[in-house]
């Protein structure tokens, strides 16, 4: 069996991406389609929050993703760093604008949920301020790589830039465990005190839980084909920057 | 076909709109940009062949 990083090698990761996106994107549109169907059209209004429950199937996927693509920025940013290999900062860069696109479904779904639930569009709750600054770190992030014309320092830049916006991934997660206060509902779908058993908070019932699996899994095939796609995209500009570069100086 | 979303079908149908707005921008974006970079890539590697 080969080693993870054979696919460092940006041949090789072309080659493997285009054989496996086909699958992977099928994946994404199929539990998608299941998914958010199931949630819309087949399950019951919540008796408190009515139909407005079935927001949850596009919100609570995105803020998963929206803080899981940071992380995933961040690993290969990290390895970026320690082994120089520029797949991984490309890979990073190619997933930045797919946890922006993310983070601000979930603002958007999040604030439209919140007006008639809350009563108002934002707060400044430590869990939904904390995923505003992602936001910007997102924007930031981009930005940089844009403003640098060489890549390699680009690349240095932004996973330093990514290391530090971590924190607020994190934080964007766990805000409400830190902060016992503010508008924002504890997690109620992956909680350590549901598996070990010592869970008496309040939780999502079955009728949802299931299709929010669902579009959950999709979402995070979604995530992985779109970064392949982008990734190999960025591998190909990066080759074409270099051959215009030797026709340049030719 | 469609479900009773009661005085709350304005809040359901904008969240979805918005997020699947989104998200099929994001798709196409990507589609197109890997579909011309390839193509220029490959025009690229075809005037280094022949030039």
């Amino acid at each position: 069996m080969g080693s993870i990083w054979e696919y460092a090698n940006p041949v090789k990761f072309s080659r493997t991406v285009s054989a496996v996106l086909p699958y992977v994107a099928a994946a994404a549109l199929g539990c998608l389609a299941v998914g958010l169907v199931w949630g819309f059209f087949f399950t019951p209004d919540d008796y408190r929050q009515g139909a407005t429950v079935k927001i949850i199937y596009l919100h609570v996927p995105a803020a998963m993703i929206a803080i899981n693509a940071w992380l995933m920025m961040l690993a290969a940013s990290l390895i970026w760093l320690i082994r120089r290999h520029h797949v991984s900062a490309l890979a990073a860069r190619a997933a930045a604008p797919v946890g922006l696109v993310m983070t601000l479904i979930a603002l958007a779904t999040g604030a439209i949920w919140g007006q008639p639930m809350w009563g108002t569009w934002w707060a400044w709750d430590p869990r939904l301020t904390s995923f505003l600054i992602l936001t910007l770190f997102y924007l930031g992030y981009i930005a940089l790589w844009e403003a640098l014309e060489d890549p390699d320092t680009a690349a240095d830049l932004t996973s330093v830039l990514c290391l530090v916006g971590s924190v607020f991934a994190i934080l964007s997660r766990y805000a409400v465990n830190f902060w016992n206060q503010g508008l924002h509902q504890g997690a109620s779908v992956m909680r350590v005190e549901a598996v070990t058993g010592a869970d008496t908070e309040e939780k999502v019932s079955n009728v949802f839980f299931a299709p929010l699996m669902v579009c959950m899994a999709g979402f995070v095939f979604l995530f992985l084909a779109l970064v392949l796609l982008r990734t190999r995209t960025e591998i190909h500009r990066r080759r074409l920057k270099a051959i215009e570069a030797r026709e340049r100086m030719a | 076909m469609m479900p009773e979303l009661g005085k709350y079908a304005g809040t359901v149908l904008s969240a979805y709109a918005v997020s699947l707005a989104l998200l099929v921008v994001l798709v196409l974006a990507s589609i197109v940009a890997a579909r011309r970079t390839a193509r220029q890539l490959e025009d690229a590697e075809e005037r280094r062949k022949h030039g």
